[in-house]
């Protein structure tokens, strides 16, 4: 991608068919990221500047609508409670996610189990199943526990989501390091977790951290399981979302600038690891 | 949840085990296995369990004294004579295939702008993948209310000059806007995925097809398109185990609404439960969506099993 190779259909294409081609690509992708680009802008306005039906191009910026966020106003609550839950509850299930599909992983490519790939399809069938089938259940059994409303249980249930893609990905990564420096390391009598430790996370630390930008990414904006499962005390920042909707009074601004600042670290994590999304999003499948 | 892996077909081996290795040997090698695997058993196939229980009780958290009738099928025969449960079927579908088709379409025509030589081409992919990363809460609302909205809407704004200024989008095409809020969501899946197949394909394969004077067109049916399609394979599965599951923009942008006009499944199972609070029926129109899942996933998993082939994709 970062070479930036003219290819045969750039040589034989006329100037004026390349302008054009080049015109449209900037086009239509500005016209792809406008939403975003929207979200941010309305977040940097008044409410004055944001509710017109001719819509402010040009406006002097505030951050006043992002203290408000932070602080909470006009009888809402802040954001800090809620992004710490989304904090707490993505980073937890992510740690755990690697810490269940590495080994996993190991079992199913190193030196793999007998029935590996039945296992491997069992993990990737999970994925296919609606969530639908499983939320009332999962419902009764957190009311009972008393676990409703608690990040422990979006914990649990966003490991779960991550896992199966994890360890697809792991395990896509674990095939392609040399057989040799394992054995090697066997043969000097190293057990898993000293091989794993001294050897192979070393080698994949790229696709761990692939993998953890993948599962991030899902735990950061999951919105079903929050929102049937959490009102406050678990409540992460989607929910804190949807909460403030005002029916009465102008809330355009106010709204974006909490919008972005829930996609905010999504959108830079992404961008910056950008090479990595596709592999992981494939599950491992394009290299 | 139930195992629709025996009838994959068979995925060439990766390393060989050795024959005749000890029992011993055996367990320990699954011993790393274990926690993972017992950890997805209980949180995925658990609930299913007792899906399958309650959706033969009449059990309505409305009424707890109330008898359960267990077993009854009650909640099933209510089910097949109900119309909004067609409609919530054929309304999956639809929002499922428009937007898997529409975004695979735009995104390998995207992909294909994006692989030629274009001004500032690091920076137009990095614009394009933010829909796909941004929070689909944050986005929905942002469509909602500062985009697609009659009035303060940006979108009747810039459609004000072709005399479409006062579209209700989301109160008189609501389907539309969801199918176009979805492939919204998912056409930079498809760019990335297009975006590693043409990246795979060789420049000399290209270059032989133009000296025997093959035209533009003809290059990409003959040669484009075939290397292109196990990465547009992957997409149109993947995007469908995700997509089938819309929930977070309806919930939002359209509640449903108007009437059924937008209803899918999880949104109807949702409707049901948490706010019919009728947990018997619910749950049998969970067991019936994830039936039909797995006899779809049963095709899905054998496609898989022949794009994760051994050679693999290479793309970048």
């Amino acid at each position: 991608m970062k070479q930036q190779t003219r290819t045969l259909a750039d040589r034989q294409a006329k100037p004026l068919t390349k302008l054009l081609l080049g015109v449209l690509t900037w086009i239509v992708v500005l016209i792809f990221f406008f939403p975003v680009l929207w979200m941010a802008l309305t977040g940097l306005k008044s409410e004055t500047d944001a509710n017109t039906s001719t819509p402010h191009f040009i406006f002097k910026p505030t951050f006043a609508q992002y203290a408000s966020v932070w602080k909470g106003a006009g009888g809402l609550n802040g954001l800090p409670p809620y992004l710490e839950h989304s904090v707490i509850v993505t980073v937890v299930s992510t740690l755990l996610v690697l810490l269940l599909a590495l080994p996993a992983a190991y079992a199913l490519s190193i030196r793999p189990v007998r029935k590996w790939r039945d296992v491997l399809f069992f993990f990737i069938s999970t994925k296919m199943l609606p969530v639908v089938g499983a939320i009332i259940p999962l419902y009764l059994i957190a009311r009972n526990l008393h676990l409703l409303d608690h990040v422990l249980l979006l914990i649990i249930l966003y490991t779960a989501i991550n896992l199966p893609i994890a360890v697809w990905m792991l395990r896509s990564f674990l095939l392609e390091v040399p057989a040799e420096v394992i054995e090697a390391a066997r043969v000097d009598g190293a057990g898993l977790v000293r091989q794993l430790r001294r050897v192979i996370i070393p080698i994949i630390s790229p696709g761990l951290a692939a993998t953890a930008l993948i599962c991030f990414i899902f735990a950061w904006n999951e919105f079903f399981l929050a929102v049937n499962l959490t009102t406050v005390n678990g409540a992460t920042v989607p929910i804190y979302l949807v909460g403030f909707v005002q029916p009465e009074g102008p809330f355009l601004a106010h709204l974006s600038a909490a919008a972005t600042i829930a996609c905010l670290p999504v959108l830079l994590a992404g961008w910056a690891a950008q090479d990595k999304l596709v592999r992981g999003l494939s599950m491992g499948a394009v290299k | 949840m139930v195992n629709v892996v025996d009838s994959a077909p068979p995925v060439p081996k990766v390393r060989t085990a050795r024959p005749g290795r000890r029992r011993s040997e055996s367990w320990i090698r699954r011993v790393p296995l274990v926690p993972a695997l017992v950890f997805m058993f209980i949180v995925t196939q658990l609930p299913f369990v007792l899906t399958l229980w309650y959706s033969f009780q009449r059990y309505n958290l409305n009424f707890p004294t109330a008898p359960r009738d267990f077993p009854t099928f009650w909640n099933y025969a209510q089910i097949f004579g109900d119309h909004i449960f067609r409609t919530a079927v054929l309304n999956t579908v639809l929002l499922t295939a428009v937007p898997v088709i529409a975004s695979v379409v735009i995104g390998v025509g995207i992909a294909l702008l994006l692989n030629r030589y274009v001004f500032g081409r690091g920076f137009l992919r990095t614009l394009i993948i933010s829909p796909f990363l941004v929070m689909p809460t944050a986005a929905a609302l942002v469509w909602k209310f500062t985009i697609l909205d009659t009035t303060f809407g940006v979108l009747n704004f810039f459609l004000r000059p072709f005399g479409l200024g006062n579209t209700n989008w989301i109160g008189q095409h609501s389907q539309l806007t969801i199918i176009a809020f979805l492939t919204w969501m998912w056409t930079p899946f498809m760019v990335l995925l297009s975006l590693a197949g043409l990246q795979s394909q060789g420049e000399d394969q290209l270059e032989a097809a133009r000296v025997d004077g093959a035209g533009s067109w003809r290059i990409f049916r003959a040669l484009t398109l075939p290397q292109l399609r196990p990465y547009i394979e992957l997409g149109v599965l993947l995007g469908s185990i995700y997509i089938v599951q819309a929930f977070d923009g309806i919930y939002i942008i359209t509640a449903g609404g108007p009437s059924t006009d937008t209803t899918n499944l999880p949104y109807y199972i949702y409707q049901t439960a948490f706010q019919a609070y009728d947990i018997g029926r619910a749950s049998a129109m969970a067991v019936i969506v994830v039936i039909a899942t797995i006899l779809i996933a049963t095709v899905a998993l054998r496609l898989i099993s022949s794009i994760f082939s051994e050679e693999g994709m290479r793309g970048r």
